[in-house]
Formats: structure tokens, C-alpha cells, sequence
């Protein structure tokens, strides 16, 4: 099936939750809204055409640029991009998933934004939501056990946000 | 009068014992490096697994985000220090589809020999590494052994034993030196012979299969769900090896080469090669059928490395030079995932355009395969629990990157 086709028959089934697509990319992706993700990705599990049942990756990509001079050329506004990478071991194709957030909750800095947890439809989800959640600061509704799982349970701040400051001291170690 | 019970654990749950958390490692000799496991207990079973994480987290993404890519090679090292060559390899792939850079034939011909010889070192670890969990020391030292040797080579081609950094983008740091291949086939000569000892030990032994067979048995679709890849997807029985059914910048490195993917179909291994007959007890997904698909996999990388060896020795074109330290990288983003011995790594490289990359990502297989512990040693005995996360063969370093 080509790309295009499977944007429209996305688009077909599931209206405004598939939000965009770029197929002239390397890796051409299909964007879905953060409401509509766990229905799609069943939708991409359960097809016989598609068949796509392995989850290969879930990635947090920050944008964003602290100089205003900078970010002004940047041709972007500031935001989070949750990537998923999906893969069939039966037809061998791959399929790649982005979900387009905002950095922070109605831009109330330190309320995470919000996305359907897709551990439900492949659990390999559970593990890599929390580590998304852990490092990029992502809050994935639904999910069954979201808590840090690579950094300390009290560790405070996401280190893979691009305004992360390394803390000065953690439990009498020095930070910087 | 004597009561007979089939079965020893059915006791156990007539005489509930207190409910008793144990902590086990991050210490542990049996537990791979610094994973820490708390087990609940009711007796000798186990009702339920926590995996902890994150003692080896040295924030290897967020370090990538400050260096050029061919700088990041060494990090790549570390994540999965067992195989650092295939780990090169994984980044070197991943950087070139950004950059869409063609290797010669005798560059992807140099990288078979590497990366296949790298398996076979990695198989070795995780077979003796397995012995030492169930109990036996043996098996480690003769693994050990033979695998000292891998490291010579190893060592003489980049001048590293563990840490290789010698692929690298563009192709790999230098050409092998004069004589190498000589060598190489010697040792393949010198260890072929010596696989059916290693079957001997561990395989074929009646303790070996008594602590294996049956225990930790997963489906392939429980294996697919949790994301599991390498020999613990094929030990379920999934034919799926991206040797074969990866990405094509991937595939055509093994373009020619005659390999059968290590997976049971109909009941069968493939069988160029005398293997040992699969035990009665062992069930298909269970820790000894893993355990099976990496020393066949031993067998077919031995195979490979021969393969390529007659083909880099007549091929055209250099090793590969490097890309420039500081390349500057176009703007997009690609993901790549290669078959590293402990299953699929993969490699998420995002670019502004610069030579330092926006933002990179490691996708573990480790961290996929290790997820399934909960649910795999859910009912089992404490003695289980080593027996299955050694089956699963886990490196610390790339779980916790």
C-alpha cells in the first residue's frame, strides 16, 4: 500500500484525528492527535492488510529554543513530538506514528501535556511511555503504571527537555 | 498414610506461607551487571516481579545531543559493551541514511566478517554467562576461552578488546591489517570443531535441561506484544531476523550470502549443520529453545564470517573512510534498526542541520526483551528466576543506556 493511500483510507475512517502527514520525508510519518492515538494504533495492529504488531519505539523529541533570536529562525513554534516507530513481522513493513503536543498543558509551565497511553494495544508501550515520561516530561493518559523508571523515583525536572538545568546538588552530590 | 502429589508446587499452595518481599541485587551475581529485582513471595513461589532500573544511566541520549555523530561512536560502546562492534555498526548505518552514504562492496563485506564475528564473542558471554546462573562454572571458562581469542583479533584490527570504536560513518577507522583474514579463518578452523564440547556441557546435559525446559515458556505473540527481539523472538518460534527482512540499507550488506534465519518451523531447525536433537521436555518459547537459537546462531555467524571472508578479499573499492569529524548533518530525521545479537537495535536520529544532532535516541533491545520479566516469572519458583532473565540475556549497559 502506498503512503498515500494510507493516509486517505486513515483519514477516511478516522477524520480529524489523523491531523497531517509528510510522505516526502526519509522515513515519511502520518501526525495523529494525542485523543485519537490508542484508537489508530489498534486500528494498525488489528488490520489484515497492515498488521503492523510490533511497536518498535516510542521517542520524545523536544523543540525548543531558549535565545529568541535563535528560535525566530528556527521555522518552528515550540512544542513536543511524541514519535512511534511500528514495525510487522508478518508483511515486513514499517510505519511511522507522530503525535504533535504542546510543551506544556494549556502553556501553564509544569503542567506535562497530555497524550493516550497506547500500552493497552502493544505492551512494549509500558516501559517506553515511563521512560518518555521519565526523560522528556510526556503524561500518557491511561497508562497502567506511570512513574520515572531510569531516573530516581524523586528525581525532579525532565532531562531531555531542551531548558533542563542540571541540579545543583542531589542528596549531598554535587551537580555541576 | 502417604499422600502422592504430581506435582511438588501444589503443596505449596495448600500451606500458605507469609507473603515476604525479596530483594534481589542490584548486587546479585545472577542478575547481569546492576539490575534489581524484588520478587513478592508466597513460599518458594513468586507472585509477582519488579524490575528495577536505572543504575547504570549515564544520560547516553542526552550526551548525543552535544557531540557530532562520529564523537557519539563511543558511547555506542558502552551501551552494549559485549557487542560494541555491532553497536558501531547500528549508529554507523543510521548516520549514513541521513547523509545517503554509499559504502563500496568491500566495506559492507569488512563489516559482515566484524559484525558476524562480534556475534559469535557476544554468544559466548551470554552462553557461559547462563551457565554461571544456573550453577555451573565450566561452560564459562571454555567460552572465555575461545572468546579471549575473538578479542585478539578484535584487538589487533583497532586496538581496543572491548570498547572498539572501529566502525564508524562512512565505513570503519582503518582496513584490516595484513594477515588478518589468515588468522581468522584459523581460528574459525580451531573453533568449529569445538561447538559440540559447548553442546556436551550445557545442551545435551540432564541438569542443563532439567532447569531449562518448560520454565519461562512465552508464546510468539506474547513475544511480538512485549516487543522482544533477537534469539528471544526466535526462540518463541517467530520467523523474523532483520539480517532478512530489515531495512534494505541493511539487507543488501548480506545481498548474496547463503543464511537460513535460526527459528522452529514445523517442528524443525534449519539443519545444515549436526545439531543436537531438541529434548522431549523442552517446550517451544521456553528457556532452553533461547538458549538453543544463540548457539546455532554461533554456528551460522561462523558460516557468514567464512562467506565474507572469500568476498572481501576479491571485492572492489577501499575499507570505507570515515565521514569528516565534523560532517555537517542535512536537516530530517531517520530511524534504523539493525540485528545486534541481543536483538534489534535501533537508532532514532533527528538533525536541525547542523553537524550536532537535534536529538538522538537508542532503542534497546535489552530494555524490550527484559520488560517481559514480570509476566514470564509470575508463578514460578525463586530457582526460576535466575534461569529465565539469564535465558533473556541482558546487558545493563544498553537497558540503562
Amino acid at each position: 500500500m502506498s503512503g498515500q493511500n494510507l493516509v486517505e483510507r486513515l483519514s477516511q475512517r478516522f477524520g480529524e484525528k489523523i491531523t497531517g502527514s509528510n510522505l516526502e520525508a526519509i522515513d515519511p510519518w502520518i501526525e495523529v492527535s494525542a485523543a485519537g492515538i490508542a484508537e489508530v494504533c489498534e486500528y494498525l495492529r488489528d488490520d489484515a492488510d497492515l498488521q503492523l504488531n510490533l511497536l518498535n519505539c516510542i521517542s520524545g523529541v523536544d523543540y525548543f529554543i531558549a535565545d529568541p533570536k535563535k528560535a525566530a529562525k528556527a521555522g518552528w513554534e515550540p512544542h513536543t513530538e511524541v514519535v512511534y516507530h511500528l514495525s510487522s513481522t508478518f508483511n515486513k513493513h514499517t510505519l511511522v506514528l507522530k503525535v504533535i503536543l504542546p510543551r506544556w498543558k494549556g502553556d501553564v509551565e509544569g503542567k506535562l501535556p497530555e497524550v493516550q497511553s497506547v500500552a493497552g494495544v502493544w505492551s512494549t508501550a509500558n516501559w517506553h511511555e515511563r521512560e518518555v515520561f521519565d526523560l522528556s516530561g510526556v503524561r500518557f493518559t491511561g497508562h497502567p503504571n506511570l512513574r520515572r523508571i531510569l531516573c530516581p523515583e524523586d528525581w525532579v525536572g525532565y532531562p531531555l527537555r531542551k531548558d533542563y538545568e542540571m541540579p545543583l546538588e542531589y542528596h549531598g552530590i554535587r551537580g555541576r | 498414610m502417604a499422600t502422592q502429589v504430581d506435582d511438588a508446587r501444589i503443596i505449596e499452595f495448600d500451606v500458605r506461607t507469609d507473603e515476604m518481599l525479596v530483594n534481589m541485587g542490584p548486587q546479585h551475581p545472577s542478575t547481569h551487571g546492576v539490575l534489581r529485582l524484588v520478587l513478592r513471595t508466597d513460599g518458594e513461589i513468586v507472585s509477582e516481579v519488579e524490575p528495577h532500573l536505572g543504575y547504570l544511566h549515564r544520560c547516553a541520549e542526552k550526551i548525543g545531543e552535544n557531540l557530532t555523530p562520529r564523537q557519539w561512536i563511543p558511547y555506542t560502546d558502552r551501551m552494549d559493551y559485549l557487542a560494541g562492534m555491532n553497536m558501531n555498526l547500528g549508529w554507523s548505518l543510521c548516520v549514513e541514511k541521513l547523509i545517503d552514504h554509499q559504502l563500496s562492496e568491500k566495506a559492507k563485506h569488512l563489516r559482515v566478517i566484524i559484525a558476524e564475528m562480534g556475534r559469535i564473542a557476544s554468544h559466548l558471554v551470554g552462553m557461559g554467562a547462563y551457565g554461571l546462573d544456573l550453577g555451573t562454572f565450566s561452560p564459562f571458562l571454555y567460552a572465555f576461552r575461545e572468546r579471549e581469542k575473538i578479542l585478539d583479533l578484535f584487538e589487533e584490527a583497532c586496538g581496543a578488546r572491548l570498547t572498539y570504536s572501529y566502525l564508524t560513518p562512512g565505513g570503519a577507522t582503518a582496513d584490516l591489517p595484513n594477515g588478518w583474514l589468515q588468522k581468522c579463518e584459523a581460528f574459525l578452523d580451531q573453533f568449529e570443531p569445538i561447538i559440540p564440547e559447548y553442546h556436551a556441557l550445557l545442551t545435551t546435559n540432564a541438569i542443563f535441561v532439567k532447569r531449562t525446559a518448560g520454565i519461562g515458556v512465552m508464546s510468539g505473540e506474547m513475544a511480538v506484544d512485549f516487543g522482544c527481539t533477537g534469539p528471544v523472538l526466535r526462540g518463541s518460534g517467530v520467523d523474523y531476523d532483520l539480517r532478512r527482512d530489515g531495512e534494505e540499507r541493511y539487507t543488501e550488506m548480506y545481498d548474496g550470502y547463503a543464511f537460513e534465519v535460526i527459528s522452529q518451523k514445523d517442528g524443525h531447525y534449519p539443519k545444515d549443520h549436526d545439531y543436537p536433537a531438541v529434548p522431549a521436555e523442552a517446550v517451544l518459547g521456553d528457556c532452553w529453545h533461547r538458549f538453543y537459537v544463540r548457539m546455532l546462531e554461533v554456528v551460522q555467524a561462523i558460516d557468514l564470517v567464512r562467506q565474507a571472508i572469500d568476498r572481501y578479499s576479491t571485492a572492489s573499492g577501499d575499507w570505507g573512510v570515515p565521514i569528516k569529524l565534523a560532517h555537517k548533518l542535512p536537516k530530517g530525521e531517520v530511524y534504523l534498526e539493525t540485528e545486534s545479537p541481543r536483538g534489534q537495535m535501533g537508532f532514532y536520529l533527528v538533525s536541525d542541520g547542523n553537524a550536532i544532532p537535534w536529538r538522538v535516541r537508542a532503542r534497546s533491545s535489552c530494555f524490550c526483551n527484559l520488560s517481559v520479566t514480570s509476566d514470564l516469572c509470575r508463578g514460578c519458583l525463586i530457582a526460576d528466576v535466575p534461569a529465565i532473565v539469564g535465558s533473556l540475556d541482558v546487558v545493563m549497559g544498553e537497558i540503562d543506556r
